[in-house]
């Protein structure tokens, strides 16, 4: 599989990366070479074959439900780009 | 007198331990070593000088009254990879800018409980997403070794390249990396260090800048293997803040340095000979496999078929978990913004200008593979090809193999700027091709240097481990060391 200049720009959309004609066109070469590459895997027989969900035999621990940290707002918003009484500031969303 | 920072870890601690210095003195001689080299060398991204005088002043008090941790007043250096307090941590991304957490890492933490003190932040591959450490936001690290009578600057490997320069060149007793598919390997071999990447689930991944949560681990980069067993003891731990945190008992790793390699198989994997790979590592390939005969260890050829596929499924699974991992970075919570005519605008120029070109064609691939009507051909078979490659360890394993012998790079370090590499990503990726199987099985790896090649560059053998037997590669690892010597690169910076 391949991607042309239109799949590249639809990506970008979907992963929020503004891209100029010329890194589109710059990108549809590369991803392409990647995805030669990865091509491979085609070749290999996975009839039967689990995917992995995790790489240790491990259950996932779990714990009750239960407040054990907070209090921390001024922490939270404190590398925010914008913020006012504690809220994080974006552009306006709603009309 | 010897220069205070030409002590390994376990010297320097037994020299605090009988007064010849103080922790503030070894600091001290850090920082003036790290002042004169790292205009040239790059290794430090941030400094924290001012804290790191006052962690190894707590330490002499500290060792005053008695309480002596496992890496008290020992100066280190931490990648730019861990949440450190209050102190520059942006993955060497200019998407993080200014980004300094209200919070510590785990392993960071277990280092500073140890009694440890912080020298300042390693640069790194952005996002450590590199083979070379030339993503880096902050520029390139310099490899503190240069080819006999040349004075071509080298790349020290990636991602974790201002951590293995940084230990090959003196500029900290030990640092913490990261590894997540040769991130700590690579490096270590390309300059002349020892690196280990614990088992998946050793090390807690809490605090810790996440780039594909289901391969990345840390591990530390250390001048010989004893150093790296005192840092791994330190910076492993059980920790209920990371689910994948495994439930088991940290070993003295330490203690299984000098035990014997007898009645310990060791397999030799056919898949490792690739094509076109340099006679010199194919000779210490085998130069390695005689010590270990020495030594009193069974060697046997083993087969693990799939080998070939790790890198291909890597560069899917990676990129996948990357693309959801980096979609946190929007410009509202932290680091860059870039203002836009509404919301939408807003996080796709903030992303564009605070994304290098790798970290973007890594969100770019991972997006497509998990997009609508692609998931199964690409994602979901990539998982399949990973039970398989994990299958293939599991049965050598079984069949009473102990831990299994490579080299750890199909090269030593190559020029900054490559252009042949510059060229063409895929050849960049194909520097993890020996370490890469071990993060998609989970297993620990370690990088011990074997040698030099014609150019008088370090070379590095790899040894890979049943899960959570670490143990088995300190002691194997130290054999190596042993019979290879240590290679210490000769200054010119």
């Amino acid at each position: 599989m391949s991607v042309d200049l239109a799949t590249v720009k639809r990506v970008a959309r979907l992963a929020r990366i503004a891209v100029s004609e010329e890194d589109a066109n710059r990108m549809v070469g590369e991803l392409n070479g990647i995805l030669g590459f990865v091509e491979q895997l085609s070749e290999v027989d996975v009839t039967g074959v689990a995917p992995m969900t995790s790489v240790t035999p491990m259950e996932m621990r779990k714990r009750t439900d239960n407040v054990t940290d907070g209090d921390k707002a001024a922490d939270i918003v404190a590398n925010a780009p914008a913020t006012d009484h504690n809220f994080f500031l974006v552009p306006k969303v709603v009309e | 007198m010897t220069e205070l920072t030409s002590l390994t870890i376990a010297e320097a601690r037994e020299k605090l331990k009988a007064k010849e210095f103080t922790s503030v003195e070894l600091t001290k001689a850090y920082l003036d070593a790290i002042d004169a080299a790292n205009g040239v060398l790059n290794a430090y991204i941030a400094l924290t000088p001012e804290k790191a005088l006052e962690m190894a002043k707590a330490s002499d008090a500290r060792r005053a009254a008695g309480k002596i941790g496992a890496l008290e007043g020992i100066p280190l250096g931490i990648k730019d990879l861990f949440a450190t307090r209050d102190v520059h941590t942006q993955a060497c991304s200019h998407i993080l800018d200014g980004f300094q957490p209200k919070y510590e890492s785990t392993v960071s933490q277990n280092l500073w409980d140890d009694g440890a003190v912080m020298l300042g932040k390693l640069n790194m591959d952005e996002f450590a997403m590199g083979s070379s450490n030339e993503t880096s936001h902050y520029g390139a690290v310099i490899n503190p070794w240069r080819a006999k009578g040349s004075n071509q600057q080298l790349v020290p490997g990636g991602s974790s390249g201002g951590s293995a320069a940084a230990v090959a060149a003196h500029l900290c007793a030990g640092a913490t990396a990261t590894d997540t598919g040769g991130s700590i390997r690579q490096p270590a071999a390309f300059t002349g260090t020892v690196g280990i990447k614990p088992t998946y689930g050793r090390c807690s991944r809490w605090g810790i800048v996440a780039f594909a949560s289901s391969l990345d681990q840390a591990g530390p980069i250390a001048r010989d293997v004893r150093d790296a067993a005192i840092m791994l003891k330190s910076m492993a731990s059980v920790d209920l803040k990371d689910t994948t945190s495994v439930d088991l008992p940290v070993p003295d790793y330490e203690a299984s340095l000098g035990q014997s390699l007898k009645g310990m198989k060791i397999g030799i994997p056919k898949e490792y000979r690739v094509d076109g790979m340099p006679e010199e590592i194919e000779a210490l390939w085998s130069q390695g496999i005689a010590w270990l005969k020495d030594a009193g260890a069974e060697i046997v050829d083993i087969t693990l078929p799939h080998t070939k596929y790790a890198l291909p499924a890597y560069y899917i699974v990676a990129p996948a978990e990357a693309s959801s991992n980096l979609a946190r970075y929007d410009g509202v919570r932290y680091g860059l913004r870039v203002d836009g005519k509404d919301i939408i605008d807003m996080y796709e120029k903030t992303r564009a200008a605070g994304f290098g070109q790798e970290v973007k064609r890594r969100i770019m691939i991972g997006t497509y593979v998990l997009s609508a009507g692609y998931y199964d051909a690409y994602y979901l078979r990539a998982q399949k090809v990973r039970t398989l490659i994990k299958r293939d360890f599991e049965q050598v394993f079984e069949a009473g193999v102990d831990a299994i012998l490579t080299p750890a790079t199909p090269s030593s370090a190559f020029g900054v700027a490559d252009e042949n590499l510059a060229s063409d990503p895929v050849k960049m990726y194909l520097n993890d091709i020996f370490t890469v199987t071990v993060n998609m099985a989970g297993l620990p790896g370690i990088a011990v240097p074997a040698g030099l090649d014609h150019k008088g560059l370090p070379l590095g053998l790899q040894l890979i481990g049943r899960p959570f037997e670490e143990e088995t590669l300190f002691r194997t690892a130290h054999v190596i060391e042993q019979a290879a010597g240590k290679y210490t690169p000769a200054k010119w910076w």
